[in-house]
């Protein structure tokens, strides 16, 4: 059974996602989105016909799921993006007054967010924009969490801001600071986009430890690309494996990144007149 | 080296501040503003200053300034900022000094919005600045790339004492990437550049006689003989500067012609042509100005169409033309708006456009 899973489906049921600008929030925040999708949907299956055991015995506490987007920094790459996806799957989602479609950037957010958050028969997922001024935008609800809320802080230590143990914790700091609220526990998130090897995951949770020892805080669990999972459980099944048996993996989908982002045809290196090899 | 993982505004700050960029000016205009952000923090660590203007107008002007004293001055903006600044762009052309100058584009005219956009194609290569002169182009499809450019185009506005864009779509600016960030450069002291720019404004530092960077010459003799140095330093630069990547050109029926993140959405494009049978290529655009004409004549014996594929309304298609020499009909494939089409899209309409030059 999966504990990082259980923990968001069981747990204080108000999800807070913060992190250093471009840590990976929203692509964690979408992927949480859908598994926890899954979960609200084999729980009503299960319902009345004992245990929920496609799920592994994991449970959605309330009957409704949400996603709000806060991210009132970035105009691009913002979960309100996947809304019809999201919507789909049984997820409402918030964003803007203009329910996220009209392209802009403005410093607005939709009243309805307090809806879900104080409904309490309804998980939700808040997505935040990065850093201490991304974070910041909970203060507003704050007086709305009355302490049940998880607040989790994504690190990526590829990251330039956020690449040394003291300055991740700096950025925890800064944004406990910032909320007023308290953090439950680190995602730690360490990828290179579809570059990613099993070793940069196991290398990533090995330095979010360090943060989680300097903060105090456990590390819930390791995202990873779905392209990368299989070989991180093979080798956690071999015991010569460098990895941490308690390092539990959360596949992280692409939803954020359409895929003619990642053509290998055109990632060139220096300028030049040449022919590009057909792949 | 080891890679970072950045976005795409970040990189071109960071790409700036290694290359030895001493002085940034800008203001903020969405989707560039991580890197008026990014400079606050960083170019004043790495001994560089930074401006915020009060506009765009002033922005340019401070680079005008600052360029004519022999510093590597980095600018960047967004389509309608570029507008703004386009006097001061012909200012410095005429005056010959060189500046590097971001524009990390968004749908237009006017204000527009701020999904990503390549209207400003006419705007880069053709410029809304009065006069004779030309500015070299250059238009990355990554971020690697962009660093890349950016890094290098320093030394190619010193070499040509000339301003020097970068078009990198909004797209470019927004998206996460992996890169190698080159090493970085020293700023140049003040002897440095006294030394290796002599025409400088430095000071005079008790020689005789001065420099002085103006742009007015009312005698039109003196204006026509400047004018034609120029142009020999453009002559120089359409030899120099020219710069594409050719993908399965040899057997292609369909070849696209696209730049940015337009070219990659094309390659996606020709993946899914492939599995229907079609075969296509691409020719890469990275310097707009000079067009890469040369890359037209690599296309094989068996191609029926040349689509200029844009995030505009067929701009570089008139480029497209010109290149292709009526040796191919020429077809758009394009969205406008800040919407930007998916391979899909793009490979459906070609496959129609083949339809239509072989009916």
């Amino acid at each position: 059974m999966s504990l990082f899973l259980d923990k968001m489906a069981g747990g204080p049921r108000k999800i807070l996602v913060t992190g250093h600008f471009g840590s990976g929030k929203t692509e964690f925040s979408v992927s949480l989105s859908f598994a926890l999708s899954k979960l609200m949907r084999d729980t009503r299956c299960s319902a009345g016909i004992g245990a929920a055991a496609a799920s592994g015995s994991i449970t959605l506490k309330e009957s409704k799921l949400a996603l709000a987007d806060l991210d009132i920094e970035n105009p691009y790459f913002r979960s309100r993006e996947r809304q019809d996806d999201l919507r789909a799957a049984g997820v409402s989602v918030y964003s803007d007054p203009f329910g996220g479609r009209n392209g802009s950037e403005l410093q607005t957010i939709d009243a309805r967010i307090l809806a879900p958050i104080e409904d309490e028969d309804t998980r939700i997922i808040i997505d935040t924009g990065g850093d201490r001024s991304g974070a910041m935008i909970l203060n507003q609800f704050s007086r709305h969490f009355h302490d049940d809320y998880q607040l989790l802080s994504v690190v990526n230590c590829n990251r330039p801001g956020t690449d040394t143990v003291e300055k991740a914790a700096e950025q925890i700091k800064a944004a406990e600071e910032a909320t007023g609220l308290k953090f439950t526990g680190l995602i730690s998130n360490a990828h290179f986009i579809r570059f990613t090897t099993p070793e940069d995951v196991i290398a990533g949770y090995e330095f979010t430890k360090q943060v989680g020892e300097v903060t105090g805080l456990p590390v819930l669990c390791a995202c990873a690309m779905e392209s990368v999972v299989a070989e991180l459980e093979a080798m956690k099944s071999r015991s010569d494996a460098a990895i941490d048996p308690c390092m539990e993996v959360f596949p992280i989908g692409m939803y954020m990144r359409d895929t003619y982002l990642d053509k290998q045809v055109l990632m060139s290196g220096a300028p030049g007149v040449s022919k590009e090899p057909s792949p | 080296m080891s890679k970072v993982l950045m976005k795409g505004n970040e990189a071109f700050a960071e790409a700036a501040i290694r290359g030895g960029c001493k002085c940034y000016f800008g203001y903020p205009i969405t989707p560039q503003n991580e890197v008026p952000e990014y400079m606050s923090h960083e170019l004043p660590k790495a001994g560089g200053a930074f401006i915020q203007a009060e506009s765009e107008l002033a922005a340019i002007n401070m680079a005008y300034g600052a360029a004519a004293a022999g510093g590597r001055v980095f600018i960047s903006t967004s389509s309608p900022g570029l507008a703004l600044m386009q006097e001061g762009i012909g200012f410095i052309c005429s005056c010959e000094v060189p500046l590097v100058a971001m524009n990390v584009s968004r749908g237009g005219p006017g204000v527009g919005g701020i999904q990503p956009g390549q209207a400003d194609y006419f705007q880069v290569t053709r410029g809304g600045y009065n006069g004779d002169c030309r500015i070299p182009v250059f238009a990355p499809a990554n971020i690697q790339e962009s660093v890349d450019l950016i890094y290098e185009c320093f030394d190619i506005a010193e070499k040509y004492r000339n301003p020097v864009i970068i078009f990198a779509d909004g797209m470019l600016g927004q998206m996460m990437e992996p890169v190698e960030l080159p090493p970085k450069k020293e700023i140049a002291s003040a002897e440095q550049i006294a030394k290796e720019k002599p025409w400088a404004i430095t000071g005079t530092d008790h020689h005789e006689g001065r420099n002085v960077v103006y742009s007015l010459r009312l005698q039109p003799d003196v204006l026509e003989s400047h004018v034609n140095h120029m142009f020999e330093k453009y002559a120089e630069a359409e030899k120099e500067l020219v710069r594409y990547k050719t993908q399965k050109l040899d057997d292609a029926e369909i070849v696209f012609v696209a730049f940015g993140t337009m070219s990659r959405i094309c390659a996606e494009a020709i993946e899914i042509l492939e599995e229907k049978g079609v075969k296509a290529g691409l020719i890469r655009p990275i310097s707009l100005w000079p067009f890469p004409k040369a890359a037209f004549d690599e296309i094989g014996p068996k191609t029926k169409v040349v689509i200029s594929t844009e995030l505009s309304m067929g701009q570089m298609i008139e480029d497209v033309k010109m290149a292709a020499a009526g040796r191919w009909p020429v077809k758009l494939i394009n969205r406008t708006g800040g919407i930007v089409p998916s391979s899909i899209e793009v490979a459906e309409r070609a496959l129609k456009a083949l339809e239509e030059v072989k009916a």
